[in-house]
């Protein structure tokens, strides 16, 4: 169990990141990664439902007929972010109002299904709702990042607060809309490119490094 | 009700298309978007079947919202009703046209279920209901849109025909990656058309 819960850690976060290596779910919150803020309130939302869902589901998939699963999926993930609206609007009006459309169509976040179809189907409730937390902050401290550089090039601000000089020039391209694309683009090309040299490292020093690493996998795959 | 925006249908038309595209400036149906740009034809088929689901369901939705969820006062089911009627429109499409097009059929046919998942469609719903627009308008906004996508997804699959021929991307970039700075590219492209019409 520990080790399933281990390899899920290490998945969510890295080895299976939703953004490298799904390229998942980024529809609906890159159009919020201009203002970190908002982008961890999107964070936050994503991965309580992605977790509360993939639970849910995991606990209902015996009773679910194959037919109907698709929707009662997204019933099940709708009802969360249902609940999510409701507090934002109650709690963070403002920030309500700024996120607009984005908070609903959190349902149609391709995460959650991902996970719900990939791994609460065929997981114990507890395991799932791991992944799904692991898969909502993997997703997030990716998307935070790139919050932060178009906050601080674009405002001069992180979180609002104002970190540069009277003589910063914002750069008006990161507040809008390519800016975010590129930015994907090059986080995916960093990840690529040392996922590629770690990979070139482990096979040079095959002999001892090889089935410590494919061990855990096993492990975990028999232990299910 | 609030009262509906005071803007022309064909301005919003352009608008929907060009300046406000739903992909290029709203970010919405990009996944869809990256995995299906691989493939000329699937991309026109996955155009033609979102314009038409983003169209009827905004006339479909327009109605529930304005003779069901506001006189029952459930405005905070809204969601899930608009979800229920995109996979309902989704369903119901794919029957007619297997029923009268089996042609058509076989051509769209494994893009409609991926639809009811495509955020463009539920994003426009979600507009159209905080603009308030009314009926014409809704439907306008929504075909627009949907054809602001398919334009989107037919110049992206065009472009990569001609990149992925291409060996000079570096490894790391490849595929999801240079598709990304693309888009980037286009939506800067768009961006040159904001002069133009303005509608928020």
């Amino acid at each position: 169990m520990s080790l399933a819960a281990k390899k899920v850690i290490r998945d969510g976060l890295w080895t299976n990141n939703p953004i490298f290596v799904q390229v998942l779910g980024i529809c609906s919150t890159l159009a919020v990664t201009n203002n970190l803020y908002n982008t961890m309130v999107m964070v936050l939302g994503v991965t309580f439902a992605t977790a509360m869902g993939s639970w849910t589901l995991s606990l209902l998939k015996d009773l679910i007929p194959r037919k109907v699963r698709m929707i009662v999926q997204v019933l099940v993930l709708s009802f969360y972010v249902i609940i999510i609206d409701i507090l934002l609007r109650a709690y963070q009006p403002a920030i309500s109002k700024q996120l607009g459309p984005y908070v609903g169509l959190i349902i149609t976040n391709c995460i959650l299904m991902g996970r719900a179809e990939a791994f609460a189907a065929a997981n114990k409730p507890g395991l799932s709702f791991l992944d799904g937390i692991m898969n909502g902050l993997g997703y997030g401290w990716v998307l935070l990042c790139i919050a932060a550089v178009r906050e601080f090039l674009g405002f001069g601000s992180l979180f609002g607060i104002k970190v540069t000089g009277a003589s910063f020039t914002p750069w008006t391209i990161m507040v809008m809309a390519p800016s975010a694309f590129f930015l994907v683009a090059l986080a995916l090309w960093g990840a690529n490119t040392y996922k590629a040299k770690a990979e070139a490292k482990s096979k040079a020093g095959a002999g001892a490094g090889k089935p410590g690493a494919a061990n855990p996998g096993a492990a975990a795959a028999a232990k299910r | 009700m609030a009262n509906a925006p005071n803007v022309g249908l064909i301005p919003l038309f352009l608008a929907s298309i060009l300046t406000s595209n739903i992909l290029l400036s709203n970010f919405l149906g990009t996944c869809s978007f990256i995995s299906i740009s691989k493939d000329f034809k699937s991309s026109m088929g996955l155009g033609v079947a979102v314009t038409m689901v983003i169209g009827i369901c905004s006339a479909v939705c327009w109605a529930v919202l304005r003779f069901i969820i506001e006189p029952l006062g459930i405005v905070y089911l809204s969601f899930i009703i608009f979800i229920i009627v995109i996979a309902g429109v989704v369903q119901m499409l794919e029957m007619i046209i297997d029923r009268f097009s089996p042609s058509l059929y076989m051509a769209l046919g494994i893009f409609l279920p991926l639809i009811t998942v495509n955020c463009a469609v539920l994003g426009v719903i979600l507009f159209m209901q905080i603009r308030s627009y009314n009926f014409l308008q809704s439907v306008v906004f929504g075909f627009g849109s949907g054809a602001g996508w398919w334009l989107a997804i037919m110049l992206l699959a065009s472009i990569r025909t001609k990149l992925d021929a291409n060996s000079a991307v570096p490894a790391g970039l490849k595929g999801t990656g240079i598709t990304l700075i693309t888009i980037g590219f286009m939506a800067m492209a768009f961006i040159g058309f904001s002069g133009m019409i303005a509608v928020q």
